[in-house]
C-alpha cells in the first residue's frame, strides 16, 4: 500500500468530458462547414482560416506571458474563436484583416475583460463587427464561384472542377434586389457568402453532431429559428411563403449564427429559461434588421447585441429552488 | 408512461458490476473491535461500561444521551480493553470503547427471542426499535426511532422504502433486496402498524430489474405495500429526491419528511427494525459492499460493527495494486480515509478503493458558463453563481441564492467540464453559514 493515501472532500469521481474536449467537439462541429468553404472559394480560404485561429491562439499566449497568468490546463477556445471568425470572413478579404481580427476578438474582447469566461460579448462576432465597421468594403466583397442554377446536384458528384470564377453578391442580397436563387444551391450552399456560412446543410450536420452529444441544447436554436421565421412571416415581404422563408432560413449567417455563435456558453444565458428568451430576441432582432434593416444581413449584430443583456435575462430567469413555496415552507 | 424520476440528476458509470452478483459473506472479527460512541447525528451516547468489564453480543455498551441520540450495542463478547478516544473515518477522534473479542460470540439475555409483531403496541415497537440503537443506515445516521414518532401518526401517508441506492458501485442494499427481501416487507410492514393511514412504498431504481421482481411478488396480495420503479439517477436516493419520485411532493432544507406526510427509511434500516422487534437483535451487523479497481476481489461482506477496515480489505484478497484514494462510502458523497486501521460504523455502506485519484489529477480551468451544473443541480440551484459568492467568501450573497438548500450531492462537480470545485466550496460556505447562525 502507497505510504499516504489522498486525501480529498467528495465527491471522488468525475465526468470525462473537459472544457478542451467541449472545444474539440465544437471544432469537429464546424469543420465540414469549414471545408466546404475552402472547397468551394479555394486555397485562399484555407489560408484566411489557418490566418485567423494562429492570431488568435498566438495573441492568447503572448498576452498570457505579458501578464504573467499562469498556464493550468489548455482548453483549445482560442482555436474556436479564430475558426469562427475565419469562416465569418469572405474568402477574398486581405490576409492583414483575419489577424486584426483575430488580435481584437481576443486581446480587446476576450482578455481585456479577464479571460475565458469574461467576455460579454462573443469575441468572433465582436471582431467581425469591428471589422464590418472599419473595413467595410473588403469584408462585403464576396468573391464568389458562381455556380449555374440546378447545377449543384451535378456539381457534387463530379467535384470542383468547372467552377466558373465569377463574382456575385450573396443570396440574401439577390433576394433582396428581386433576383431568382435556387432554394436547393443555398441549402446545400453553392452560393456567394463568408467561407463557413454558405452550405446550411452541413451547418445543420454539425449542429445534429453537438446535439446528440449534448454540447448545446436545442433551446437557443430552435426558439431563435422559430421565432424568426414567425417575424419574417409576419413582417417580411411575402408573409408565409415556404420557400422565401425557406431561403430566408438558410441565407446569411443564419444557421452559423444560431447553432454555433448565439449558443456560445460564456455569452449566452444559464438558466434554462432565460436561454428561450434569449433566442426569441436574436430571432426578433434578426428579423428586424433584415426586413428594415439598411442591409440584408442582421445575425451578427442581433448576437452581440443580445450578448449585452444576457446578465438582465439571467436576472428574472433564476430557477426556484426545489421545494420552495411548498404549503409547509417557512 | 415513462418511469418515475426526478427533474435533474445525472446518470455516470455505476461500477456495481464489480460486485452485484456476489453474495453476501459473513464475515467475522479477528482482532479487537472499536465503537465510537457517535454514529449518529445527534448528541454523542455515553460508554456505561468500563475497562475489564465483560460485555456480550448484542449489549448496550453506550448510552443515548438527549433526545436525538442513539445507544451503542456491543456486537461481539468480550472484554472492555479500553475506553479511549480513537479516529473515525471522519478523520475526527471520538470517544470509543474497545473490546477485545472472545471469539465465543455469547448473546445477552433474550437477544434472538422471536416475537409476533402483530401482537406489539406502538410504544413497544418505538421502544424495541430504540433499544436496539438503530440509526439511518443511508449514510446521515439520523436515529431511527425519533424519525418513527412524527408529532401526529395520522399525518403519514407514505412509509418510504429507500432502494435506490443511486451511488457508484454500492451494491450492498441491492444484495439485501434479493437476499433478505421478506425481512424487509416484514419491517415495512412493522413501520406500518405505527402509521394506519399511511401507504408503504418500495423504490427501486430500474437498473435492479431482479430485486423489481422479487420485492413486487413478495407485496402481491399485500393492499399496502407497492414497489415503485424509477429511472436509474444520481442523486434518487437522497431524501428530498426519493419523496418527489414517489409521492411528487417536495421539501426543501427548513422541512422534515414528515412535513410532507413521508417516513424515508434505507432498505438495510428496514431490515434492522424487522431483527430488532420480531426477532430481539439490535443493530449489530453492517452490509458492506468492498470495492473498487484497487480491490482483488470485490464483495459483499456482512460484518460486525467495530470490526476494522483491514480485515475487510484483507477478506477481499487484499489490494491489486496500491490504491491512491480509499473511500468510506460512495464516490459521489463518501468520506476519503487517511488510515485504514478505522471501525466499521452503523453508517458504514461502502469501502471503496480507487487505484487512481482522477478528481486530484483534473486541472482546473475558467468557468465557460456552460450551464451544466444548472441543468443538474436536483435542488435547482444556479451553482455557477453560487460558486463566484463562495470564492469570494460572500455567505450572504451565497443565502441570497438558496445556497444552504443545497445537500452537497456533488452532481455539479461531478460534471464541471472547468473541473471546478464546486462541491467543495460549496461544503466550505455552509459550514461557515452554519457557525454563524450557531454564535448568534
Amino acid at each position: 500500500m502507497k505510504e499516504k493515501l489522498n486525501v480529498s472532500a467528495s465527491p471522488h469521481i468525475r465526468s470525462r468530458e473537459t472544457t478542451a474536449v467541449i472545444m474539440r467537439d465544437v471544432m469537429i462541429a464546424l469543420a465540414p462547414a469549414a471545408l466546404f468553404g475552402v472547397y468551394q472559394f479555394g486555397l485562399r480560404a484555407l489560408v484566411i482560416l489557418a490566418l485567423s485561429v494562429t492570431s488568435c491562439v498566438l495573441a492568447e499566449y503572448i498576452y498570457k506571458r505579458l501578464m504573467k497568468i499562469p498556464g493550468g490546463g489548455y482548453e483549445c477556445s482560442a482555436m474556436v474563436t479564430g475558426l469562427l471568425l475565419g469562416m465569418n470572413l469572405p474568402a477574398g478579404v486581405p490576409y492583414w484583416i483575419p489577424v486584426l481580427g483575430g488580435v481584437f476578438a481576443i486581446i480587446v474582447v476576450k482578455m481585456l475583460f479577464g479571460g475565458l469566461g469574461q467576455n460579454f460579448m462573443n469575441p468572433a462576432l465582436a471582431a467581425r463587427c469591428f471589422l464590418l465597421l472599419s473595413a467595410g468594403k473588403t469584408m462585403t466583397a464576396f468573391a464568389v464561384e458562381k455556380i449555374e442554377a440546378g447545377n449543384a446536384a451535378q456539381l457534387i458528384l463530379s467535384g470542383a472542377a468547372g467552377l466558373d470564377g465569377l463574382s456575385s453578391a450573396t443570396p440574401l442580397a439577390a433576394i433582396r434586389a428581386g433576383e431568382s436563387v435556387s432554394l436547393f444551391d443555398m441549402f446545400f450552399g453553392f452560393t456567394g457568402g463568408t467561407i463557413g456560412e454558405t452550405s446550411a446543410f452541413l451547418l445543420l450536420l454539425g449542429a445534429a453532431y453537438l446535439l446528440v452529444r449534448r454540447v448545446i441544447s436545442i433551446r437557443i436554436p430552435a426558439a431563435y429559428l422559430l421565432s424568426f421565421v414567425v417575424f419574417m412571416g409576419l413582417f417580411g415581404e411575402y408573409g408565409f411563403d415556404a420557400e422565401y422563408l425557406a431561403m430566408q432560413l438558410c441565407g446569411g449567417g443564419l444557421m452559423l449564427g444560431a447553432f454555433f455563435m448565439a449558443t456560445d456558453y460564456v455569452t449566452s444565458p444559464i438558466t434554462k429559461n432565460g436561454k428561450l428568451i434569449f433566442g426569441i430576441f436574436l430571432g426578433v432582432l434578426t428579423g428586424i434588421f433584415r426586413v428594415y434593416g439598411g442591409s440584408a444581413e442582421g445575425v451578427s449584430y442581433a448576437i452581440i447585441t443580445g450578448n449585452i443583456l444576457v446578465p438582465l435575462i439571467e436576472k428574472v430567469t433564476f430557477p426556484k429552488s426545489f421545494g420552495k413555496g411548498g404549503k409547509a415552507n417557512v | 408512461m415513462g418511469k418515475a424520476t426526478f427533474r435533474g440528476g445525472i446518470h455516470m458509470y455505476d461500477g456495481k458490476d464489480l460486485s452485484k452478483d456476489k453474495p453476501t459473506t459473513v464475515l467475522l472479527p479477528k482482532g479487537e473491535l472499536v465503537f465510537p460512541m457517535s454514529q449518529h447525528i445527534g448528541a454523542p451516547a455515553k460508554p456505561i461500561v468500563t475497562v475489564g468489564d465483560r460485555v456480550l453480543a448484542g449489549q448496550r455498551i453506550g448510552e443515548a444521551q438527549g433526545f436525538v441520540s442513539a445507544h451503542v450495542i456491543s456486537s461481539v463478547s468480550g472484554t472492555v480493553k479500553a475506553v479511549e478516544p480513537r479516529p473515525t473515518v471522519s478523520g475526527a477522534m471520538c470517544e470509543s470503547i474497545v473490546i477485545e473479542n472472545d471469539g465465543v460470540y455469547e448473546t445477552a439475555e433474550g437477544f434472538g427471542v422471536k416475537r409476533d409483531y402483530t401482537k406489539l403496541s406502538k410504544e413497544e415497537i418505538r421502544q424495541y426499535v430504540k433499544d436496539a440503537g438503530i440509526v439511518g443506515m443511508g449514510g446521515a445516521g439520523f436515529p431511527t426511532h425519533i424519525k418513527l414518532t412524527p408529532k401526529k401518526d395520522d399525518a403519514i401517508d407514505y412509509v418510504i422504502v429507500n432502494g435506490a441506492e443511486c451511488e457508484p458501485y454500492l451494491t450492498s442494499d441491492y444484495r439485501m433486496m434479493l437476499e433478505e427481501s421478506e425481512k424487509i416487507v416484514g419491517g415495512l410492514k412493522i413501520i406500518l402498524r405505527l402509521f394506519e393511514k399511511a401507504q408503504g412504498i418500495i423504490l427501486i431504481e430500474d437498473n435492479k430489474p431482479e430485486a423489481i421482481q422479487k420485492l413486487s411478488e413478495l407485496v402481491k396480495g399485500e393492499e399496502r405495500i407497492t414497489v415503485k420503479t424509477a429511472r436509474t439517477k444520481y442523486p434518487q436516493g437522497a431524501e428530498r429526491q426519493i419523496i418527489n419520485v414517489a409521492t411528487g411532493r417536495k421539501i426543501n432544507s427548513s422541512m422534515l419528511p414528515a412535513d410532507a406526510g413521508c417516513v424515508v427509511n434505507n432498505v438495510d434500516t428496514v431490515i434492522s427494525v424487522y431483527m430488532a422487534v420480531a426477532e430481539s437483535t439490535p443493530l449489530i451487523r453492517r452490509i458492506i459492499t468492498v470495492t473498487g479497481d484497487a480491490v482483488a476481489d470485490p464483495r459483499n461482506f456482512s460484518v460486525r460493527t467495530g470490526t476494522n477496515y483491514t480485515e475487510l480489505v484483507e477478506a477481499a484478497g487484499g489490494f491489486k495494486v496500491p490504491p491512491e484514494k480509499v473511500i468510506s462510502g460512495g464516490p459521489m458523497m463518501g468520506l476519503a480515509l487517511f488510515r485504514l486501521d478505522l471501525p466499521v460504523t452503523k453508517t458504514s455502506s461502502a469501502l471503496l478503493a480507487m487505484a487512481k485519484d482522477e478528481a486530484a489529477a483534473l486541472p482546473t480551468t475558467p468557468c465557460i458558463r456552460c450551464g451544466r451544473c444548472v441543468s443538474v443541480c436536483p435542488s435547482r440551484l444556479v451553482p455557477q453563481r453560487m460558486m463566484e459568492y463562495a470564492e469570494h467568501f460572500e455567505n450572504a450573497g451565497f443565502l441570497g441564492l438558496d445556497g444552504m438548500e443545497c445537500y452537497e450531492c456533488g452532481t455539479c462537480t461531478y460534471v464541471c467540464p472547468a473541473g471546478r470545485r464546486l462541491t467543495q466550496a460549496f461544503k466550505q460556505t455552509r459550514r461557515s453559514i452554519l457557525d454563524e447562525r450557531r454564535k448568534k
